[in-house]
């Protein structure tokens, strides 16, 4: 039961920064119709900037987090302008494809830039573990978790509240109706990319937070794969709900079924064994739209 | 006038029964009935919005409307998937131009054969005996029933996407044809063409009917086509059937003359 | 621009080499391909023999991307199947390799449907994901199905014997590779002329009219993804006897998308397309190495950065050719044949 308490809080855990970065996918996806397979590389890159800040420029962690999101940010805007809108109007599949090419761009400049070699950030939260009844959360979980829910309710709050986010919500909606409604949608895709990089930015200083940081990070970008299917790709709320099961999942998958293979691994297999199973159940996910096409 | 006379012996080859459209909240079709005779050129006209493509794509199996019935050929084809009402014989050409921009003009026209070709994997990765002799045969058939009759044979290894606008309205009449189709479906074939293509379209339209006894079925804006061409008319406003008859008929319609022109007395 | 080209009957106009002047360089070529396993140095061999096996995949990822316009990045998975298959009948039951092989085929073409299937029935981009899905969780299973796979050790496969003579020099397996090599070209170039082939361009260029106009979307999809897959296994099969060892790292997820840079810089929907671009992307990373070597005096540490610099290089050709030049190199060719077929009369 011990064991079983424990790993339903890891999981969670887990679950709240895979959620954080579903967000990100999610928005791209609803905005743009694109899903971005440079998501995990994206991440690697914040949690770089991260890092490179806090040692090279002994900056504080709060300061080292802002250089992260303002420099990811930058970089998403970038992507944007630079690479994908020549391909505006054409197929989506070509995007994807760009988005692929940009993965193995992220990650080979970031090999050489900061070599294949696996970086522990330096100590950033109180030592003392957050102790909850009889769970006790070594506090290198715990903040990150609470840092990931915070950055989803100031996303969640910002969609919701500001203009911005209006218009974002009305573009992933109706692209045409919100261009007739004089929204500037170019402005609409180059801020869904650069909040995506953001959403990606911290979720990797959160990762590389609790386990450290390599360029080989941008593999845990895949696995946002499954969440989205199983949350749905075109729902924000399933983001967060898929997040949170998939985070479960694999660490009760890893758990109790790791020993008895003799590789190991099932935690990483076993959302992508879950994906396949929901492809063929319910592919549209918990929430996700069954789409209906227009001639 | 177009058209041979009614008799007891022509039977209805297109019945659409009551059907409704919706999409979320946007009624697109309210209880439309709409009878095609065997063999006759129909026309189908409204003002923007009318449901008139929406009728079309209901019949060609695109929508699946939510009340209703459609008829071909005296059997119910309303659970029928478009693939296999392909199959049965039912074509349709685009508003838009909807021709596989990557395929020449010819393989744009044999595509449209697809539901009558049988060659396998096999056969065709080999190109066996049975595969080579069913691309002869449809060649040999597309050169001499579609390419010949359209006057395009200057354009088969062209590119569609490179063709201009009229030419590739008539290529895709061509790829429809392809399809030996007992019923063909023409959303505004001449929409966006001059004078001169306007005949040449208007008069293969018309061969179709006649010498090849496909029954048409036309959505067109252009009065003049619709008068020369059509042996009934149907008017839609708004999803609903609001006139039918002879051109001459229709032309003269009070309802027909408000929709068009607006509330005028 | 093809003058003076005139042909008297249908089937003659059908043909896939259709001038003789393509004709007398398809001899040539052929020639030439017979006559250099005798004049190339070992290392060339093994280049051109790798180039070989790796065009075979390489076509089948185009037909699904290029052609049908599915992605995949499962590829190299699915070549692993092959692989592995290949390797088990051959090593552990002592098959010959012409059953071998095609078992390869016919064990990625299956595995393929149980990820193909699924997704297919949905739309398009859900291939793309089930495809990641396949490669994250057939290399685990490449590792960790110890009784079957081997485990991290992999499989020692002995080498293809053909009337008694064992292929085990890269000249011995130069001709089975380039001969089924050519083979698969032509099997894909004569899909494009049937009924099958044109779905599938129909498929990827307007799947809704494709519909209307009698093509079944699923059936055609899961076919292409079918015939992808098994392209993928027997490069997978021939692979292994090339190499005679197969482990669970030859299949990353890195080669799908090398596969991926083949298709896309070689000219998405161009049989000849994928040829070239099979060699570029196969030669880029040993003009790179040999680059890195000459100049080892000079930056001393440039080795080290091989395999990241090949991950550029692959991820911005995979850009580059994408915003500029979609058609790849095949077009490119083109290009250059329509200016030399009127020169010096047109500029």
């Amino acid at each position: 039961m011990e064991l079983f308490v424990q790993l339903m809080v890891s999981g969670v855990v887990t679950g709240g920064i895979y959620a954080l970065i579903a967000m990100g996918f999610v928005i791209i996806y609803k905005a743009t119709g694109v899903i971005n397979f440079a998501t995990g590389e994206l991440m690697m890159l914040g949690a770089f900037f991260c890092w490179t800040a806090m040692t090279a420029a002994r900056a504080p962690f709060a300061v080292a987090l802002v250089v992260a999101i303002v420099a990811a940010g930058a970089l998403g805007a970038a992507v944007e302008r630079v690479v994908l809108r020549p391909l505006l109007g054409k197929r989506t599949i070509s995007v994807i494809m760009v988005t692929i090419g940009l993965s193995a761009i992220f990650k080979g400049v970031a090999e050489i830039l900061w070599s294949g070699e696996y970086r522990s950030f330096p100590p950033i939260f109180p030592r003392a573990p957050v102790v909850l009844g009889s769970v006790i959360l070594p506090s290198r979980q715990a903040y990150p978790f609470l840092i990931a829910v915070a950055a989803i309710a100031l996303v969640g709050l910002g969609f919701r509240f500001t203009r911005t986010g209006t218009a974002m919500r009305a573009t992933a909606g109706d692209q045409a109706t919100a261009f007739g409604m004089g929204i500037d949608i170019r402005r609409v895709f180059s801020l869904s990319w650069s909040l995506a990089a953001v959403t990606a930015a911290v979720s990797g200083v959160v990762i590389g937070a609790i386990g450290g940081i390599s360029p080989q990070l941008g593999a845990v970008g895949l696995r946002i794969l499954p969440v989205v299917i199983l949350g749905g790709l075109d729902s924000i709320g399933g983001a967060l709900l898929g997040g949170v099961i998939m985070g479960i999942l694999e660490n009760l998958a890893g758990g109790y079924l790791d020993p008895l293979m003799e590789g190991g691994g099932v935690k990483e297999v076993a959302p992508f064994v879950a994906l396949v199973g929901i492809l063929m159940i319910r592919p549209w996910g918990l929430f996700g739209s069954r789409e209906i096409e227009r001639l | 006038m177009p058209g041979p006379a009614a008799g007891p012996d022509d039977r209805d080859i297109l019945a659409v029964e009551g059907v409704s459209l919706s999409f979320g909240g946007v009624r697109a079709l309210s209880g439309v009935d709409f009878t095609v005779r065997e063999g006759s050129i129909a026309g189908l006209i409204g003002p923007n919005g009318a449901g008139k493509t929406s009728l079309l794509n209901c019949i060609a199996g695109f929508y699946r409307p939510q009340a209703g019935r459609i008829r071909f050929e005296g059997e119910d084809v309303t659970r029928v998937r478009p693939d296999r009402r392909a199959a049965r014989g039912i074509a349709r050409t685009f508003q838009n131009i909807a021709l596989f921009e990557g395929m020449t003009v010819l393989d744009n026209i044999k595509l449209g054969a697809h539901a009558h070709l049988r060659a396998g994997v096999i056969s065709a990765m080999l190109y066996g005996r049975a595969a080579r002799r069913e691309e002869m045969a449809l060649r040999e058939e597309v050169e001499r029933e579609i390419i010949d009759f359209l006057e395009i044979e200057h354009l088969r290894r062209r590119t569609v996407g490179s063709l201009p606008y009229g030419l590739q309205k008539r290529v895709e009449l061509g790829r429809a044809l392809a399809m030996r189709p007992r019923l063909l479906l023409l959303d505004e074939p001449i929409a966006g063409m001059n004078e001169e293509e306007t005949e040449d379209m208007a008069r293969f339209i018309l061969d179709v009917a006649e010498e090849r006894g496909v029954t048409i079925v036309l959505i067109e804006h252009d009065m003049g086509v619709v008068m020369d061409l059509c042996d009934r008319v149907t008017v839609l406003s708004f999803g609903q059937k609001i006139a039918e008859g002879t051109p001459g008929e229709v032309q003269s319609h009070p309802e027909v003359l408000r929709a068009y022109l607006g509330k005028t007395g | 621009m093809l003058i003076g080209n005139y042909k008297e009957s249908y089937a003659a106009d059908e043909a896939l080499f259709r001038t003789a002047t393509s004709r007398v360089w398809l001899a040539l070529l052929g020639v030439a391909a017979a006559v250099f396993p005798f004049l190339a140095g070992d290392y060339l061999l093994y280049l051109a023999n790798l180039m070989g096996v790796l065009a075979i995949a390489a076509l089948g990822l185009n037909i699904l991307t290029g052609f049908t316009g599915q992605i995949s990045l499962g590829h190299a998975a699915f070549m692993g199947v092959g692989a592995y298959t290949t390797a088990v009948l051959a090593a552990r039951l002592g098959l010959p390799f012409w059953v071998a092989m095609p078992a390869g085929g016919a064990s990625a073409c299956l595995a393929g449907m149980v990820f193909g299937v699924p997704s297919l029935r949905i739309k398009g981009l859900y291939l793309a994901i089930a495809t990641v899905a396949a490669q994250v969780i057939l290399e685990w299973v490449f590792a960790n199905w110890n009784a079957v796979t081997g485990g991290i050790r992999g499989i020692n496969v002995p080498p293809a014997r053909v009337l008694g003579v064992a292929l085990d020099t890269d000249l011995r397996i130069y001709f089975l590779v380039q001969s089924l090599a050519a083979l698969h070209a032509w099997a894909a170039a004569n899909l494009f002329r049937t009924r099958v082939g044109r779905a599938f361009i129909a498929v990827r260029d307007r799947d809704i009219s494709a519909e209307l106009m009698g093509v079944n979307l699923f059936r055609t999809k899961i076919l292409s993804f079918m015939i992808s897959s098994y392209y993928a296994g027997i490069a997978g099969g021939l692979w292994v006897y090339f190499t005679k060892v197969v482990t669970p790292e030859n299949f990353p997820l890195s080669l799908s998308i090398q596969f991926l840079a083949m298709v896309i810089v070689g000219g998405l929907g161009s049989i000849k397309g994928t040829l070239f671009g099979t060699v570029f992307v196969t030669l880029v990373p040993e003009l790179l190495k040999a680059a890195t070597e000459a100049t080892r005096s000079v930056f001393p540490d440039a080795m080290s950065y091989l395999a990241p610099m090949k991950d550029v290089i692959f991820g911005a050709m995979i850009v580059a050719f994408l915003i500029f030049e979609p058609h790849g190199l095949a077009e490119m060719w083109n290009r250059t044949k329509r200016f030399f077929a009127l020169w010096p009369f047109k500029k």
